[in-house]
């Protein structure tokens, strides 16, 4: 019988199916380039122009003296204090989400349907509007401050410190650690702890050994998402913070605007995208080796 | 059975699952060393029953016991028992050494113990050299000699499996079927297999338990329960069945729906509705009015003939109903629909069952 050769059919259809998938993509392709790349590589220009006597920046003299200027001690500080808090925040939303998104997968369908809405109602209003809720709630007769006081737990008045801006970071992000640790927990097989008990664990150790382990992907993705937007946030530590100790977000805005400091303002801005890069490459790599 | 060579023992156990009665009203002891089986279709309880005697369901009442000692409330970890499970349950984010060390961390037996004992069980179901595989690497027949070490790996008192080979296809299931009998023999652990696979706990088992709708109908060697089974179920779950109706006439007769009267010993009550039932390969097919000396024959026309390659199997239609026959291939005469033929049958091998 004789053969029938096909050249390069299968390289043809390998070549269409890709064009096709450029152009299903190609207007969020576009959007992105415009409001994404474009401005991105403006703040990374800025970071190595030059600022003018009259504080405007301009593309020329290229150079790394806004670098140099995240070495500064008050950068540093800020940095730091940033990092601090974000970390903070992190665990505190780990400890309070991890026993909570146990409880839901645990349920049943229905309750636990319901309690996934509860976790996401609060996104239905907008963030900035609940955080200015919590500075009523802080305020020096607020609730909040009535009650700590009326329980004899000491001074209630923390609005304009760090308590406070954590409080809310914790507020705004605990949805976003409760929902991957949910998620996680929830594909858990649980004949898997019940193979662990019939080998001797006790509860504790079936939850360290099993549970802990298969539940980490959530645990690295929901304190990325956490991490990430903390470190960077500007809304809430500028309603609940005030402005004696100023974070990253809120110190990057005042280089743009006050300082009038382009090229620091960008090189901030760099480094915060390079911390949320790390981030991210941690969360791939965790969630590609766990999934 | 003695009660010092009982490696577990049931009493009056009862399971309840809000209203629905998994298990009712259990007695059953299990001997030392034994391979016992429970056997049932899906439903029937004997998973929950498993389950009960590793502490990971408790009874609704009753009592387990396990070499004399009562269980209680003890939890799982606390019991002389491991299980193999289903679906093996095998830890995804550890190795094979892993999984097979895990019981033996959480007892706390030192390191070098640990080595020995681990390379000993891995060696036992032959996976040497694949111990720093993930479960996701092996096959399911590779998983299920893990989930196997890693239960034999502690030397529990009773091992309990839960349809072990219930994943695997039928020439795996067969050679495992003959290893975890051998195994059994070879570390002396009383094992309790959960299985619906009538031919697997024929097979295997020393005695059989035969579980439906939550009840243990009847317990016995495979030759007893194929052989005598005591309940219309239980002959007509285990292997295939012929089922005569029939009413007890006195102790030692009943008389079939034909009138044709039967000498068989029976402790149902006088009158009452009953069946009798035999195996299609203990009835014999003649060219009718032919040469059988049994003393039970009936008359009938064949029907359908299907050649199986080691038998024959003749659907005869007799007055008011039809009967399987199982003749062996190698026997010398063949018959074809429309033959007229007698089937006739040896009284020893009739049962007498409930209605």
């Amino acid at each position: 019988m004789k053969r029938v050769d096909t050249p390069g059919l299968e390289t043809q259809a390998v070549k269409a199916k890709a064009r096709q998938g450029f152009f299903i993509g190609l207007p969020s392709i576009v959007y992105l380039i415009i409001f994404f790349i474009i401005p991105l590589g403006y703040v990374i220009a800025y970071s190595f122009a030059t600022r003018s006597r009259s504080g405007r920046t301009e593309l020329r003299d290229w150079n790394v003296d806004a670098y140099v200027r995240l070495g500064e001690d008050v950068v540093q500080a800020v940095a730091w204090r940033s990092l601090w808090i974000a970390a903070l925040t992190t665990v505190i939303c780990l400890l309070l989400a991890y026993p909570l998104a146990f409880y839901i997968s645990t349920r049943r369908p229905i309750i636990r349907n319901l309690l996934l809405i509860g976790i996401m109602i609060p996104f239905w209003s907008n963030f900035l509007i609940r955080t200015y809720a919590w500075r009523v709630l802080l305020s020096s007769d607020g609730l909040f401050t009535r009650i700590v006081e009326e329980l004899g737990l000491g001074d209630g008045r923390i609005l304009f410190t760090k308590p406070a801006v954590i409080l809310g970071l914790v507020y705004g992000y605990l949805p976003f650690m409760v929902l991957p640790l949910y998620a996680s927990i929830e594909r858990i097989d649980w004949s898997l702890v019940e193979g662990a008990r019939d080998l001797y664990a006790s509860g504790w150790k079936a939850f360290r050994r099993v549970v802990w382990p298969l539940s980490r992907p959530g645990v690295v993705a929901g304190s990325i998402l956490v991490f990430v937007p903390s470190f960077g946030a500007y809304v809430t530590p500028a309603i609940l913070g005030g402005n004696k100790e100023s974070l990253m977000g809120s110190y990057i805005v005042d280089q743009f605007m006050d300082a009038r400091n382009g090229p620091l303002g960008s090189s901030l801005s760099v480094l915060v995208l390079g911390v949320m890069l790390i981030g991210t490459m941690i969360y791939f790599r965790q969630g590609g080796r766990n999934l | 059975m003695n009660d010092s060579s009982s490696a577990v023992e049931l009493k009056n156990v009862v399971k309840k699952f809000d209203e629905v009665t998994a298990v009712d009203d259990l007695d059953l002891t299990i001997g030392d060393g034994e391979f016992f089986s429970l056997l049932g279709p899906s439903g029937c309880g004997k998973t929950t029953t498993l389950r009960m005697i590793a502490g990971l369901e408790l009874p609704t009442a009753g009592s387990v016991s396990i070499h004399g000692e009562e269980m209680g409330l003890k939890p799982p970890n606390k019991r002389p028992v491991n299980t193999v499970f289903q679906n093996y349950a095998l830890f995804p984010h550890m190795t094979v050494a892993g999984n097979v060390e895990f019981g033996l961390q959480m007892q706390k037996v030192p390191k070098e113990k640990r080595s020995e004992l681990i390379d000993w069980a891995i060696s036992l179901v032959e996976m040497d050299g694949l111990s720093h595989r993930k479960p996701t690497q092996l096959s399911g027949g590779q998983q299920q000699r893990v989930a196997l070490a890693r239960a034999l790996v502690n030397r529990p008192e009773v091992l309990l499996l839960d349809e072990p080979l219930g994943a695997l296809d039928l020439k795996l299931r067969q050679q495992m079927q003959i290893e975890l009998k051998n195994l059994q023999r070879e570390v002396g652990i009383t094992f309790v297999y959960v299985t619906h696979d009538q031919e697997e706990a024929v097979t295997m088992s020393d005695r059989i338990g035969v579980m439906h709708e939550g009840k243990l109908l009847q317990i016995g060697t495979p030759e007893d329960i194929y052989e005598r089974p005591t309940t219309r179920f239980v002959a007509d779950f285990i292997g295939r069945s012929n089922f005569l109706d029939a009413t007890i006439a006195s102790e030692n007769e009943v008389v079939l729906s034909n009138g044709d009267r039967l000498q068989l010993q029976s402790d149902h009550e006088t009158g009452e509705s009953v069946a009798i039932t035999v195996r299609p390969e203990r009835l014999k097919i003649h060219k009718k009015g032919e040469g059988s000396t049994d003393q039970h024959q009936l008359d009938g026309i064949v029907e359908t003939v299907v050649y199986l390659g080691n038998a024959i199997v003749y659907s005869v239609s007799i007055d008011w109903m039809h009967l399987e026959v199982r003749s062996p291939e190698t026997s010398s005469s063949r018959y074809s629909t429309g033959d007229e033929v007698t089937v006739s049958f040896d009284p020893r091998y009739v049962s007498v069952v409930s209605g």
